[in-house]
């Protein structure tokens, strides 16, 4: 009995470190943004201070390099969605060796370190087309491997869905044109809507491939890293807090409504067995 | 291919195949190619490209061997990725098996989202949060003076120990979901099993629950690996010049040294590492490409 007290006592306060673990570290940071105190820290504690924001806000370059970020996760989503969704449409449909081979190679940038990503991109487009660094060469390198995660998204969801329907919709002597646009996409519209937002968060703080295809163009995450090696003041920490607070609401965001699709994923199962 | 036209018709077949084949020849191989191609020739000026010295060459891959400060870091970032590797693992089974197989179901969402939560946020921002918490004025330095272990601060950053514990830190989430997979779908009887038969604690985990989770150890260190050996930004942010990491040196053959031959060669030794690795840690665990892509 006492043994199993104290093992339950043992887990807990693993625990109980584990999780301060994770946190602590971003509430000191987060806490730093409000000491009046010219380097970023919490001890000494020199008093309250809201100014750090304000610093922020009035910082030219930290907006212009925001602006970058946001064309750079549109043109993102614009390109690696529509390159997954018709990845997942093929794969969905071929059962052979060919299958194998063009799954493998459609992950393999996943597993590929992102510095290569960028440095291979750089390479051949300035060798064969000329195009050297810059806003294009970033989305273009980003949405190769973020195209494999919206790929994955978009299979999962093809692998519940019911043919039957297509086939219905053919045989009543419906197009495939229109099979696809009021079947197979309204099926789809959760998945896009959550591969777009994935696509975004991951382009929006992918720093290792963008380092090596930006060019002269500064996205967010570059700015952050340079102003820590070079004029670190809260106001980073400021901005850090800023962009964690939009993080977690975005991921409690698509936590739930991925939730709530597998409910209603089980929930239909159970309907139709 | 002919059920695919039979699904999709010929128009939208052809769109999808051209947008498939656009992504991988143009987004993933022929880059890849390219960068192997540039990596066998020398760095010449404009003026002597397709010349007499313009010919494949292993050149720029004897570097790594003749350099010895590049070799000692290329060896010190497999050392250190394996290491942050160990680690993760460590510190993660716990947390795992416990998730899968203990927690009460109704306080697991919860724990979850608290995994996941951090899992979002930005690296570079986790990486920051660790340069505060080091820093010689920080965090770490104010409790150890005040604890009585330091006389007086020490310089946390800028050397290999730092860069070591932010990458912990920063992979240690790739590590604990591919385990928690794994050991979630192990079925509680066998562990019960096992101990009404009267296995020890410890030969439960050794002999039951680690190698019915050898696919999620696999993923996870792959992924663990990968991310170290490849990172730019936990070096950058919280290692300094003695303290160089791989990927640092192919930067500056980049945007210091302007020789992009020798740093595609440097980039292709780094993807043959990892690919390395990967195989191994496949033929090892006896894990297939799709358990890696979950």
């Amino acid at each position: 009995m006492t043994a199993d007290r104290f093992r339950r006592l043992l887990t807990t306060s693993y625990l109980v470190i584990f999780f301060s673990y994770l946190f602590l570290p971003l509430l000191v940071m987060s806490a730093a943004t409000f000491n009046a105190s010219r380097f970023p820290t919490v001890t000494p504690w020199m008093g309250f201070t809201l100014g750090w924001f304000s610093a922020l806000w009035a910082d030219q370059r930290m907006w212009a390099a925001l602006g970058t970020s946001l064309i750079v996760g549109a043109g993102v989503i614009a390109l690696a969605v529509p390159l997954g969704l018709a990845a997942a449409l093929l794969l969905d449909r071929m059962h052979s060796r060919a299958k194998t081979f063009l799954y493998a190679l459609a992950v393999s940038p996943l597993l590929t370190p992102g510095v290569i990503v960028g440095i291979s991109t750089l390479v051949f487009w300035r060798e064969w087309f000329g195009v050297t660094g810059g806003l294009f060469l970033t989305i273009v390198a980003q949405s190769s491997f973020i195209a494999a995660y919206a790929m994955l998204l978009f299979s999962a969801r093809l692998q519940r869905f019911d043919m039957a329907l297509e086939e219905a919709a053919l045989d009543l002597g419906a197009t495939h044109g229109q099979v696809f646009r009021r079947i197979t996409l309204p099926y789809l519209t959760p998945s896009i809507l959550s591969a777009s937002l994935l696509a975004f968060l991951q382009s929006f703080e992918n720093y290792n491939t963008t380092l090596f295809v930006r060019g002269l163009e500064t996205t967010l995450t570059v700015y952050i890293a340079s102003k820590v090696r070079t004029g670190l003041t809260p106001a980073v920490n400021a901005l850090s807090l800023i962009l964690i607070g939009l993080t977690v609401l975005g991921a409690v965001v698509y936590e739930i409504l991925r939730r709530r699709e597998e409910r209603r994923a089980a929930g239909s199962a159970a309907a139709a067995g | 291919m002919t059920e695919v036209i039979r699904r999709y018709g010929p128009v939208l077949t052809g769109l999808i195949l051209l947008a498939v084949a656009l992504w991988l020849a143009l987004l993933v191989v022929l880059p890849q190619v390219m960068m192997v191609d540039f990596s066998f020739r020398p760095a010449l000026p404009p003026s002597k490209l397709g010349g007499p010295e313009d010919v494949y060459t292993v050149k720029n891959y004897a570097t790594l061997w003749t350099n010895q400060i590049h070799l000692a870091i290329f060896l010190k970032t497999i050392w250190a990725s394996a290491l942050v590797t160990a680690v993760t693992l460590a510190v993660c089974y716990p947390v795992a098996f416990y998730l899968a197989q203990v927690a009460p179901k109704k306080r697991l969402p919860l724990l979850m989202l608290m995994l996941v939560v951090p899992f979002w946020i930005n690296e570079l921002l986790r990486t920051f949060a660790w340069y505060i918490i080091l820093a010689f004025n920080g965090l770490l330095n104010t409790l150890l003076v005040a604890l009585g272990i330091f006389d007086e601060p020490q310089r946390l950053l800028g050397g290999d120990v730092g860069v070591i514990v932010g990458m912990v830190y920063v992979y240690i989430l790739f590590m604990v979901f591919p385990l928690y997979n794994a050991i979630e779908s192990l079925d509680r009887n066998q562990i019960e099993a096992a101990r009404d038969l009267g296995a020890s604690w410890l030969r439960i985990h050794w002999r039951v629950v680690l190698p019915h989770a050898k696919p999620g150890i696999a993923v996870g260190c792959i992924m663990t690996f990968m991310l170290a050996a490849g990172s730019y930004a936990v070096p950058a942010l919280l290692g300094g010049p003695q303290s160089r990491w791989f990927t640092e040196v192919i930067y500056n053959w980049f945007f210091e040294g302007g020789n992009w031959n020798q740093g595609a060669a440097y980039a292709f030794i780094l993807l043959v590492l990892c690919i390395g690795v990967i195989m191994t840690a496949m033929k090892l665990f006896r894990v297939g490409l799709t358990d890696i892509a979950k």
